[in-house]
């Protein structure tokens, strides 16, 4: 609409404290907000799992303070089983939506995509900020249903009908909290498109003179391929989530059936389809996982590159693999569904898809395992946290084999099985994809370096206590420990209730070692060595301006791209690595045109 | 206009930029991305209609006459039509007859939404909500305000839009660029019109 052109306008240096760091239209400081969010919001969702692996560990332990709280929901600093359920809802929706789409994404996305382009800024700068600002408002939504009578949703994140549908019959927080739940989620989805609308132009229209989509870095295509998912993805989920609320506001049944009985209540709903919001919510919901990983793809990649001082195997192929995940990552939403009652022709026909995305799958884990091979990696916190991705992304992928065939699927649906497979691959690896962006890309962005010692002993306990935590939540899924239990008091289950302590005290030492991260972070801010302009010897341009760089980006020459974006180790070069910017001539079989 | 033209941070760009992929200038290309996400939306709320379509029995025909929506169709297809001419004065450089057609494509979007409102407000007086029907299921009735009312809510923003852009242009900030963006827009608007019509009036034409 008219918006649209009014905002692709120049803007200046701002000057004012509020244009400068609060309402700034500057890419990078919405992408350090965005960052900002990310972190607050993981500690959140870290801190809930807390309480949850704790409860499910000592099922009488008392939290000291937890009734402060909610004093209903955690009488006697005990949870109840309805709350432990809410708790378990804001912790997924928290992750999902407002750290692993906000941090890879939005925050490293919004700070270096323009940047490796080569442009001042996004072209709609009014646009990203508000992108920001939207998600800042859903996320304090979200957060309110803590606040409210009977607290946040207690639906899980996938939010099913009709449990979602029918209101505060269904159980505490199924009234408010599924409100503002989806008003939270449906508002987060204006500032995806907002978001992916700057994403997607900018890689299109604001490259400088000589960068070629193929010069550009992989981070750049891995956050172009997000936003064109986002683009379609989040467009979808918006109009489920406002018909969620209709339902509970305008007393419409879009999700529920009739003559449905709850707590011996028949509701006064008649004709919907529960169904209908489980299409709904995966064909968003699938996309969405591919939101989350394949950011940390492009970053671990140039990571790896840097510090391996020598290009992948391939980057056209590399490319083309992201992009076949996010082209696939819509046709096999329905193995979500494989036991929800649909047709089992259905299943035949999404399990088929879900298959072959292994392929592309695999064949970026074979270029990273194949170019990682014979090369000497420098060892630093960033490339032990891209090492760290790759092993998480193979371990959470190879369970997804079993899960992806219906019959298997069948005995392993709704199990902690589950629950391993998607930490592992979607949590753990899209975490460790942002740790590796943080610890490589800190420098630039703040201007100073981060404690290598505590990196590296962040990234020990990380590794080991990840593996602690969610390898054997696949021997309790087989042994058929169900999920959403908050305990364990069957006779088959009470044998497993010694692998669940193991578990919290995994997950309580894993915690509090990304307390050393949040410390360094904090620490290394204000005191950490001051950063050079090109501390890792990289290629891309993001390395040839200034750090921090300046409001344009580039300061009063416009970079000129001579070169594809990782001319490492080049025979007959004057140096290990040539610049995109540099002038120099070289021989080298890759170069991309 | 394209993006090289467009000067940032005080000091001219011209020449330091590769030519925008496809030729598309970051403004229309913008959009052209609004367009497919609002087509993912409204794609969104015609399958679930057509899901639970589906899985109704004895689902409600309760329209009679196609009098009132051919009416309407008419009015904003010619509406396209107007735009059309918007446009293409704009780019010939007349101002004053670019800024008139803008203005009769909002005045036909305005009285779509009249004509719009008057059926909503006819149905609603025979009994019909968003979570009652008096024809049969009260999904029906939901999915018909639902979607409508998506739709009206789009030439509603359109409408405002053609007569902000259109001051704006006779004002001389805006440029012809911008009407053609606008006009993507109002096109966009009228395409969806061309899947509402069958999808919710003609499959529920009493028979």
């Amino acid at each position: 609409m008219h918006d649209m052109s009014a905002h692709a306008v120049p803007h200046g240096a701002p000057t004012s404290f509020i244009r400068k760091h609060v309402f700034s239209l500057d890419h990078k400081v919405i992408g350090k907000q965005y960052y900002a969010l990310a972190l607050l919001a993981a500690l959140i969702g870290m801190a809930l799992s807390w309480i949850m692996r704790i409860h499910l560990g000592w099922g009488s332990f008392a939290i000291p303070g937890l009734h402060l709280l909610s004093s209903t929901g955690a009488p006697g600093n005990v949870l109840t089983p309805e709350y432990y359920l809410q708790l378990m809802t804001m912790h997924g929706t928290i992750m999902v939506f407002f750290v692993l789409t906000t941090a890879p994404f939005a925050a490293f996305g919004n700070f270096f995509l323009p940047i490796q382009t080569g442009a001042e800024d996004m072209p709609f700068p009014h646009f990203n900020m508000m992108s920001f600002w939207v998600t800042f408002v859903g996320f304090w939504v979200l957060i309110a249903s803590f606040f409210v009578a009977d607290g946040p949703t207690l639906g899980g994140w996938t939010q099913y009908a009709p449990l979602s549908a029918i209101g505060s019959v269904g159980g505490p927080g199924q009234g408010l909290g599924v409100v503002l739940w989806a008003t939270s989620i449906a508002i987060f989805c204006v500032g995806q498109l907002f978001g992916s609308l700057n994403f997607i132009t900018t890689t299109l229209d604001m490259r400088c003179k000589g960068m070629s989509l193929m010069r550009l870095p992989l981070t750049a295509w891995g956050w172009f391929i997000t936003s064109v998912m986002g683009l379609t993805a989040f467009a979808v989920l918006m109009p489920a989530c406002i018909l969620l609320i209709l339902d509970h506001v305008a007393g419409t049944s879009f999700f529920v059936a009739s003559n449905l009985v709850i707590n011996d209540q028949v509701l006064p709903h008649s004709g919907g389809s529960t169904l209908l919001w489980q299409h709904l919510f995966w064909f968003f919901g699938h996309p969405e996982v591919y939101i989350a990983i394949v950011p940390g793809m492009g970053i671990v990649s140039h990571v790896l590159i840097t510090n391996m001082r020598k290009p992948m195997l391939s980057h056209r192929v590399l490319i083309y693999s992201m992009a076949a995940l996010a082209v696939l990552s819509y046709m096999v939403y329905g193995h979500h569904m494989f036991v929800s009652g649909m047709n089992p022709i259905s299943s035949l026909v999404f399990s088929f898809p879900t298959l072959v995305i292994t392929i592309p799958s695999t064949i970026v884990v074979l270029m990273w395992l194949g170019s990682l091979y014979g090369s000497k990696l420098r060892i630093n916190s960033a490339s032990l946290f891209a090492l760290g991705f790759v092993s998480m992304f193979i371990s959470g992928g190879v369970s997804g084999f079993f899960l992806a065939q219906p019959s298997i699927d069948i005995m392993l649906h709704a199990t902690y099985f589950v629950v391993g497979h998607f930490h592992l691959v979607m949590g753990v690896a899209a975490m460790f994809g942002i740790f590796a962006g943080t610890y490589f890309w800190f420098p630039k962005m703040t201007g100073r370096m981060m404690n290598e010692t505590l990196g590296k002993a962040h990234f020990i306990l990380s590794f080991i206590g990840a593996y602690c935590i969610f390898m054997p939540f696949h021997y309790l899924g087989i042994a058929g420990n169900v999920r959403r239990y908050q305990a364990f008091t069957d006779d088959y289950l009470i044998p497993l209730i010694p692998v669940h302590k193991f578990i919290t005290v995994a997950a309580l030492v894993t915690g509090f070692a990304q307390l050393i991260f949040v410390y360094n972070l904090i620490h290394s801010r204000f005191k950490g060595a001051i950063a050079s302009d090109n501390p890792w010897q990289g290629t891309s341009l993001e390395w040839s301006t200034a750090t921090p760089p300046p409001h344009n980006n580039f300061g009063d020459k416009m970079p000129v791209v001579y070169h594809d974006p990782y001319q490492y180790s080049v025979e007959g070069a004057s140096a290990d690595f040539i610049m995109q910017t540099s002038p120099e001539k070289i021989n080298s079989p890759n170069e991309e045109k | 206009m394209s993006q090289a033209d467009l000067t940032m941070h005080g000091h001219s760009t011209a020449g330091a930029m590769a030519e925008p992929t496809f030729s598309v200038p970051a403004k229309k290309m913008a959009m052209w991305l609004f367009i497919i996400a609002d087509t993912a939306t409204f794609a969104g709320c015609l399958v679930a209609y057509g899901f639970i379509r589906n899985a109704t029995p004895n689902w409600p025909r309760p329209f009679h006459s196609i009098t009132n929506v051919a009416l309407m169709t008419f009015i904003l297809l010619t509406s396209s039509l107007t735009m059309l001419i918007a446009v293409r004065e704009a780019h010939a450089g007349d101002k004053p007859k670019a800024f008139r057609w803008i203005m009769i494509t909002a005045v036909a979007g305005a009285l779509f939404a009249i004509l719009h409102i008057r059926e909503w407000m006819n149905m609603i007086g025979e009994g019909a909500t968003l979570f009652h029907n008096p024809w049969g299921t009260p999904l029906f009735s939901s999915c018909f305000f639902a979607i409508t009312g998506l739709h009206l809510l789009h030439v509603t923003g359109g409408i405002i839009a053609l007569i902000a852009v259109g001051i704006r242009y006779q004002g001389g900030r805006y440029k012809a660029d911008d009407i053609e963006i606008t006009g993507l827009y109002w096109h966009f608007v009228d395409l969806v019109w061309m899947f509402v019509v069958p999808l919710v009036y003609l499959l529920n034409l009493s028979h």
